[in-house]
């Protein structure tokens, strides 16, 4: 089992070093100079000349990626004398038009993406499987109808109109959640702050993917009914309610761990449009202002932080699945 | 006294978009203490459907059944068709147990063999789990398996099919039922396997003394361990009685021409398998007639088109053996007599 943990982390290893050398070949083709980038208006021969040495882009592509990945174990240091700065480890570059270490701004952004993934997922895995249970165990009646009904609604609603919506309505018109000075409030400073923040982009999320799942987790469960070892279990003498919540539950469920890791992961590597409809200084809202401003280290750290979150949940679902599943452990 | 398990005029239905399905229609059968009768049927014919409204497993919401099925039970006799839900599960395990066709797929993959025998003794026992597990180890060495304190943690995916279907039995008898349904317990199965599954069955019988109705649609099985035969066809019993009487004497066109299909291995007749020609009705038709005259080698013996007018009931042709067919005795038995010497004959040339 370590074994098999050890190899997995290797291969993710593996991949984050073809996700960073793709992210940089790709910006390394753009057409632009991020050295003239770092002044603006102000900008002087003189003094882009001077960045592009400090920041290092006057080095040939395959050094300043050396140079990327050595920063990561043992930090950077940009520049040289009084003017020198650095970036401590782990260092993901200096971002030019933010004028911070990556590090810090990763630092920043990574809890309020945090909040609201959890939070999000939390809401739909509630909703969408207690949803799809009960359609399924009334399949054809009305619980299942009126769900069908919330599936359609839900899955067809894209989050920037249910976002808008809930903004709209809940802040603006009725007024129900005063918009607050500051975007963003953590848990541990207020929690009653921290939930009027998040509520609706939570539900916003929330309701899509809810949707989703409940169909998941409908056929998933009456697929499960339909297995031979629940006539057994029934042909025990057990009660309709031990069979589904204990041979069929576990049974169904199980798949949907796998979706909802990678979904989760997906998450972590920021919710571009909810983050931006509710001004949430997340992880999506910064990489796509890095994309505009061709702010490359940043685009570089966010993308490699999004891929690495992917790949590790992939592993955490994989070791998951084998707690459920005696049959994975084996092998 | 009065039977284990006494079927009076069962009918099963299921309503679908094409119409009402008659999965079984008139279906009467008796098990004693001790007994070994088997259900013999091809696909279809309503065998498992039978089996399966003894235990009451069947869809509640959307099959329609009628008739009794009566039961001895220590509180009395039940009937399953019209007693309450909690009445039924308080039976299915522990006066009525059964045994599935695919014990691949019949064991819950996730839980260990242990857990599941044990949970199937905690049910109708008080039990603690350490009780429950010390059982279950006792009923796996009882079915044979080698190890069996070892083997009780291990999961489903780690026996072998045979293997597997001695869990299965193992977990019916937990309780000591005193009827064991048996639907195609050897189907899955090697041959060899078969042939130890249905040992093992036999023993256990006489062990704990209990009735076993068994459900399959392979002859060799039946001929070797049955005590008295029910075959089925769309959905009707066509005819039953003891084994004997069945395989030397059979009454009904249905049971002759099933026994001629029978491939003869001393046959020089090679290539071509003897089959009955034409399929099995649709369950849905509501015609009047025999359900299988449109197959039968005998029905332009009966005058006036009565095979299609009618359906024959089952009458005691001769003392314990019934048989469904308007035909008169004698001619059947001619003609089956005839069909036995052409067969005999094949062989022999």
């Amino acid at each position: 089992m370590s074994g098999y943990v050890v190899r997995r982390l290797l291969f993710t290893a593996v991949i984050l070093l073809l996700v960073s050398m793709t992210v940089y070949a790709i910006f390394a083709l753009l057409p632009f100079d991020p050295a003239a980038l770092t002044c603006g208006k102000n900008c002087r021969p003189n003094l882009i000349a001077a960045n592009r040495i400090r920041l290092g882009y006057d080095k040939p592509v395959y050094l300043q990626y050396w140079y990327f990945l050595r920063g990561i174990f043992v930090g950077r240091t940009y520049g040289v004398g009084a003017a020198a700065f650095a970036c401590a480890a782990p260092s993901f570059g200096y971002s030019f038009r933010q004028n911070h270490c990556v590090t810090s701004l990763l630092a920043q952004a990574l809890p309020v993406t945090l909040s609201l993934a959890i939070g999000a997922v939390i809401i739909w895995l509630v909703i969408g499987v207690s949803l799809g249970v009960i359609a399924a165990r009334f399949k054809g009646r009305w619980p299942d109808t009126a769900s069908s009904v919330f599936v359609l609604v839900g899955t067809s609603l894209p989050t920037f109109v249910t976002g808008l919506m809930l903004l709209v309505f809940v802040k603006i018109k009725w007024n129900l959640i005063p918009f607050s000075l500051r975007d963003y409030i953590s848990v541990f400073e207020s929690p009653f702050g921290f939930l009027k923040t998040f509520i609706l982009p939570w539900l916003t999320l929330a309701i899509a993917s809810a949707a989703l799942y409940t169909r998941l987790t409908r056929a998933s469960v009456l697929e499960t009914l339909g297995e031979d070892y629940i006539r057994t279990a029934r042909a025990k003498g057990l009660s309709e309610k031990v069979v589904l919540r204990k041979h069929t539950l576990r049974a169904a469920l199980a798949p949907l761990a796998t979706i909802a890791g990678l979904d989760f992961a997906t998450l972590l590597g920021g919710a571009i449009i909810t983050e931006t409809i509710f001004n949430l200084p997340g992880l999506g809202r910064m990489s796509i202002q890095a994309v505009v401003d061709y702010d490359l280290p940043i685009v570089v750290a966010t993308v490699f932080l999004a891929a690495g979150v992917v790949v590790i949940m992939n592993l955490v679902v994989d070791l998951l699945y084998a707690v459920i599943d005696p049959r994975v452990r084996v092998a | 006294m009065s039977h284990l398990l006494e079927v009076k005029g069962l009918q099963v239905a299921f309503p679908t978009y094409d119409g009402l399905v008659r999965a079984v229609s008139d279906v009467d059968l008796t098990l004693d203490r001790g007994e070994l009768v088997a259900i013999v049927g091809e696909s279809g014919s309503g065998k498992t459907v039978t089996s399966l409204s003894v235990m009451s497993l069947h869809n509640r919401r959307t099959a329609q059944v009628s008739g009794e099925i009566l039961m001895e039970t220590p509180k009395g006799v039940v009937d399953i068709v019209t007693a309450p839900e909690p009445v039924v599960r308080a039976l299915r395990g522990k006066t009525v147990a059964m045994i599935f066709q695919d014990p691949m797929s019949s064991l819950h993959p996730y839980y260990s063999i242990g857990d599941q025998l044990g949970e199937a003794y905690q049910i109708h026992n008080k039990a603690t789990k350490k009780e429950a597990r010390a059982r279950a180890t006792e009923m796996l060495e009882l079915v044979g398996i080698p190890g069996a304190a070892k083997r009780v943690k291990d999961y489903p995916h780690q026996f072998s099919g045979g293997m597997r279907q001695r869990v299965m039995i193992a977990m019916a008898l937990i309780n000591n039922p005193d009827i064991l349904i048996a639907d195609e317990p050897t189907t899955a199965l090697d041959v060899t396997v078969q042939a130890q599954i249905l040992e093992l069955l036999r023993d256990l019988q006489k062990e704990f003394n209990m009735g076993i109705l068994l459900i399959t649609h392979d002859l060799g099985v039946v001929a070797g361990v049955a005590d008295r035969v029910n075959v089925m066809y769309a959905g009707r019993v066509v005819e039953s009685g003891v084994v004997d009487e069945i395989y030397y004497r059979p009454l009904a066109p249905y049971t002759m021409a099933l026994l001629s299909s029978i491939p003869n291995i001393a046959s020089k007749d090679a290539g071509q398998l003897p089959a009955i020609p034409g399929q099995p009705p649709s369950m849905i038709s509501t015609a009047p007639g025999c359900s299988f005259q449109p197959r039968c080698q005998l029905t332009h013996l009966v005058p006036d088109r009565l095979c299609e007018r009618s359906m024959p009931a089952l009458t005691e042709d001769q003392p314990g053996h019934f048989a469904r067919c308007h035909l008169d005795l004698t001619t059947r038995t001619t003609a089956a007599a005839e069909a036995r010497a052409k067969r005999n004959a094949g062989g022999a040339a």
